[in-house]
């Protein structure tokens, strides 16, 4: 399917009246004017020079809504059958441009400034400031590191997901009930998790799975003392929430395999071994490689399980990007720095995640 | 009688050994997982029946090990006993259950909308944005999937304390929309690209218009991938921990938050804290067995091209 020119032709007499027209573009100049001449009150209300007396920035968002409406509206007066077809995409990118991209930019200014929130003092342009102490915090690139461990857990998670898969896709009664059970771990919510397995299964006094590694022969069953252990167990959870992600797209892929191709290799004298490693698994490449490369942006997300379980504990050996930015904040509600180091976050992610898509795209396209 | 000319080969016809040892052990790792992925959830339950006594000798069969109290549930005011009487708890309960309810209802319908939306016009039309042609716009949409949570946490932060929308629902509800939007672009792609163009051709022939024959024409027929992208959002959004915690406070709390700030205080009442989880992951056990056909749907949608 090609990505360019219209599938769907459309031929109307678009006889759109010149005073539509005229209305349609007063519309949107209209509504842009009134957008900013409330913005320009509100920041001359803001800076003091006239007292009108707003309380929020609230006029100017609804202002902002009004024209996006116009926007949207102006497109079918002005361009009649063609704005129709606008309108489909336009309202899911306006709302991702406004979410999206002004935060983003907004955040920009922030990341270089020194802003606690809790102090009066408001927002100080402070330069490179916070580069300098992001460049000696200690703790910022022990988080980064962690990632990096974190994100090599993929692969056995992966692993794991592709057995669990290849078990759902055999010869099995009851496929239903397993797959449900198998699924239910992604239905919980992290925090929940991190309760019924962090806290509670995990109490070394008396947690189930405390007293099975007790009877299994480990005196003192501590998951969260040492910091490998910690950083395991961590892994170890997300893994069980997020192993039936994997797992669902790897069985998509494997039933999308024809049998007759089983049946072929068979033939031709391949045993169960063989048989996996040199046609189930090539054909499969590249749902593993979308499934690992999904799972590792959602890997970059992880906090929640951090958060509430260990709180980055012990001396941060289990924290990551995310769940430090948040202690960071929590802790000195330091809006500036923390923007900062999100910020530096998302340009390693882009590069990485680019670099990285490139390397899968070269290695699945076909050979020969 | 005569002698049988086909037959198997005598190394099938023997006792076939090892097939039934290789059924046991696929069936032992299925039970073996299953037990690994429903334990928890059990020990959950399990335990929002248990006395103190119960939870430190670590008993795990009720009625057999000890009897069933509904002490964690009466300490959230949901037992047969205090389900009548006041209870601030389980006002405090019902408030996060509505919060999260509305918000994650509302910003799944909110995303499928604008997403079925755009994913329709990018399957169908060509469009030009400037210099961005369709694979950008789309690549644009998807890639907001790679921005994580954290990066736009802190300004919103600012710029919601500035608008006022911090600790409300609508707040909460435009994050959740944005941040669900890319999965189900994705899905819905994938649905209108299996939809022949010829359906709507047809129907633009009889005199509907473009947006007649997307209501009447595509839309029931992409409909389980829509319920499939609605589940899915519906998920992640209900589960979502990291900007409820960080922009609400008192009056527009999700669930999850509600649960993590139990954890911390006045040390942990086993039966309570259990009783709390259970009822916060039980809406979406319930989702998960009875639509489960959905949400496999959902995420195999742009697995498999």
């Amino acid at each position: 399917m090609s990505e360019t020119g219209d599938l769907l032709h459309v031929v109307t007499n678009d006889n759109i009246p010149a005073g539509r027209k005229a209305f349609g573009r007063a519309l949107i100049w209209g509504s842009a004017a009134l957008l900013l001449l409330t913005a320009l009150m509100q920041t001359l209300d803001r800076t003091g020079v006239v007292s009108i007396g707003f309380a929020n920035w609230r006029p100017t968002l609804y202002a902002y809504v009004f024209w996006a409406v116009c926007l949207c509206w102006a497109q079918v007066l002005i361009r009649g059958e063609q704005g129709k077809r606008v309108l489909f995409v336009l309202p899911a990118v306006l709302f991702v441009i406004s979410l999206v991209v002004i935060p983003l930019v907004f955040g920009l200014g922030i990341a270089f400034s020194d802003w606690n929130l809790a102090s009066q003092g408001g927002r100080k342009f402070n330069g490179l400031d916070n580069v300098r102490q992001m460049w000696a915090d200690p703790f910022y690139w022990n988080a980064m590191r962690n990632m990096v461990w974190y994100l090599l857990a993929i692969l056995v998670e992966y692993a794991i997901a592709f057995g669990l898969a290849l078990l759902l896709n055999a010869q099995i009664v009851a496929r239903k009930f397993f797959r449900v059970a198998f699924l239910m771990p992604l239905m919980l919510s992290p925090v929940a998790v991190s309760w019924m397995i962090g806290k509670s299964m995990l109490e070394p006094r008396f947690g189930p799975l405390a007293r099975l590694a007790r009877l299994l022969g480990w005196e003192n069953p501590s998951f969260f003392e040492s910091p490998v252990m910690a950083r395991l167990t961590i892994m170890v959870m997300d893994a069980w929430t997020f192993i039936p992600f994997m797992m669902i797209m790897i069985l998509a892929g494997l039933q999308a395999i024809p049998k007759e191709v089983q049946e072929a290799a068979k033939v031709d004298g391949a045993n169960g071994w063989k048989g996996f490693w040199e046609v189930t698994f090539p054909l499969m490449l590249p749902v593993s490689i979308t499934a690992i490369l999904i799972r590792i942006i959602f890997k970059l997300k992880l906090a929640d399980i951090i958060i509430n379980v260990t709180s980055g504990g012990p001396g941060g050996a289990t924290d990551s990007v995310t769940s430090f930015i948040y202690r960071e904040y929590r802790d000195r509600s330091n809006v500036g720095y923390g923007t900062l180091l999100a910020m530096v976050y998302l340009v390693i992610i882009i590069v990485f995640m680019t670099i990285l898509m490139k390397v899968a795209d070269r290695w699945m396209r076909p050979k020969y | 009688m005569t002698t049988q000319i086909f037959h198997d080969a005598p190394e099938d016809r023997a006792p076939r050994l090892g097939w039934y040892a290789s059924r046991l052990a696929i069936y032992g790792m299925l039970i073996f997982w299953t037990v690994i992925c429903l334990f928890p959830i059990y020990w959950t339950i399990t335990t929002s029946f248990k006395m103190a006594p119960d939870v430190m000798k670590g008993n795990m069969l009720p009625w057999v090990d000890y009897t069933p109290k509904w002490l964690g549930w009466k300490s959230l005011g949901l037992s047969p006993d205090t389900i009548g009487a006041e209870s601030t708890v389980r006002d405090e309960f019902l408030q996060r259950f509505m919060n999260s309810a509305v918000i994650s209802l509302t910003s799944s319908g909110l995303a499928v909308i604008l997403g079925s939306l755009a994913a329709y016009g990018l399957s169908r039309f060509s469009y030009k944005f400037g210099y961005m042609r369709n694979p950008d716009i789309s690549f644009f949409f998807l890639s907001q999937l790679i921005l994580p949570p954290v990066v736009l946490a802190l300004p919103f932060l600012v710029l919601y304390k500035e608008l006022a929308l911090l600790d409300t629902r609508v707040g909460l509800i435009l994050l959740y929309t944005l941040t669900v939007l890319p999965i189900v672009i994705w899905i819905m792609r994938d649905q209108f690209a299996g939809i022949p163009t010829e359906l709507e051709e047809a129907a633009l022939v009889d005199g509907l218009s473009i947006w007649g024959a997307f209501a009447t024409i595509v839309l029931p027929i992409a409909l389980p991938g829509m319920v499939a992208a609605f589940i899915l959002s519906l998920v992640l959004t209900w589960n979502e921990y990291f900007f409820a915690a960080l922009l609400t406070s008192t009056y527009a709390n999700t669930l999850p938050v509600m649960v993590a700030s139990q954890t911390g205080s006045q040390g942990i009442s086993w039966w309570s804290m259990a009783a709390l989880s259970f009822a916060a992951i039980l809406p979406l056990v319930v989702i998960g067995i009875v639509l489960e056909r959905y949400i496999i749907k959902g995420m195999a949608a742009g697995a498999v091209k």
